[in-house]
């Protein structure tokens, strides 16, 4: 989709962030993606470092952790995890599955940034 | 140097969300129930829109559209011969519509205001997305219903292409019923896909030129309304 707009507003994110913590550096950053979100983790790597250059990002790692799909089986009372997005049933007892756990996150989960030590 | 995590677990699309709950919050306050149409382009959504704008507005109800494309207010106009009071989204190449856009053309809309209060003087609002089948998927615009429809023509396993889509939508529209024979639609095998990628959902088999399977929607409409 329109990866290069949701890199903009990471390192937009990342950036404002920044300022609690003066003089940081960052060395990588943390996605979590669902495997329903539409979006193409190298299609995100490709705008990295082209967003990120003459920001406080500038030289870091983007890391992509994709999430599969966990949806609830009313069936077996238990949440179950898809192996891709082509069909919506539960891999224990095959019952169609409407309420999705997970799959649809689209998240900065965290950054690794290096700080200068207070004091120094 | 320390080296330190961060822990942020921050919506990517935080902005877009934050801005939607506020749009469906005044949506709630005005009581207006509002729809989000998505599809390809060419599946139909404006004729079947056309239709159901003026199907509406025979039965007495108060209804307004926004639609959104690249360029052109052609749907606009095509909308507004229905009567309604239709607003033109034009993104200039960005390939969905977003929450922002939303709350910029509802602003200052009189013809669907009723004592200054934005959207109160109307039953339904319509938002005609842009022909996209994948971007529209991310960006909530505070609807109540987001509507994914297809036509017999693009092929019965759409829905399996685009699961993204599918799986987001409250109701399914299948468009262009008319032209289902020549286009040896298989209709058990849509049925069955668009059920394999969002289990349970409203589906309904229609025609704008016909107005096939249009009294099944109004009254689903009607339904919807109710239980705001």
């Amino acid at each position: 989709m329109h990866e290069l707009s949701l890199v903009t507003s990471i390192v937009d994110t990342v950036t404002e962030t920044l300022a609690d913590h003066p003089g940081a550096r960052v060395r990588e950053v943390r996605l979590r993606v669902g495997a329903l979100a539409s979006v193409i983790p190298e299609s995100l790597e490709f705008c990295w470092g082209i967003v990120s250059e003459g920001t406080p990002l500038e030289g870091s790692r983007l890391v992509v952790d994709v999430l599969p799909v966990v949806v609830h089986c009313e069936r077996c009372g238990q949440d179950a995890t898809l192996d891709g997005v082509q069909s919506f049933r539960c891999p224990r007892c095959n019952e169609l599955c409407g309420e999705i756990r997970q799959g649809r996150e689209l998240e900065i989960d965290s950054i690794e940034i290096d700080e200068p030590e207070e004091g120094a | 140097m320390t080296t330190r995590i961060v822990e942020l677990r921050r919506g990517i699309l935080k902005k877009n969300d934050e801005l939607a709950a506020g749009l469906r919050a005044s949506y709630a306050a005005a009581g207006v129930l509002v729809l989000n149409l998505v599809s390809s382009p060419g599946t139909g959504k404006t004729a079947f829109l056309e239709r159901t704008l003026s199907e509406l507005r025979r039965k007495g109800a108060r209804v307004a559209a926004l639609v959104g494309d690249l360029e052109t207010d052609n749907d606009a106009r095509r909308l507004a011969a229905s009567g309604a009071p239709v607003r033109q989204i034009n993104t200039h190449g960005i390939c969905h519509l977003d929450a922002e856009m939303i709350g910029k053309h509802l602003e200052g809309w009189p013809e669907v205001a009723l004592g200054g209060v934005a959207l109160s003087g109307l039953d339904y609002l319509f938002i005609e997305n842009v022909g996209n089948l994948v971007c529209p998927s991310s960006y909530d615009l505070g609807e109540k219903i987001r509507v994914a429809l297809l036509s017999v023509t693009e092929g019965e396993d759409k829905p399996l292409k685009y699961p993204t889509l599918f799986n987001s939508a409250d109701a399914a529209v299948i468009t262009k019923m008319d032209i289902a024979e020549p286009c040896s639609f298989d209709r058990e095998l849509a049925l069955k896909n668009i059920n394999e990628i969002r289990p349970g959902i409203r589906i309904f088999e229609t025609s704008a030129k016909t107005g096939a399977g249009m009294v099944e929607w109004l009254e689903y409409l009607a339904e919807q309304r109710k239980r705001r």
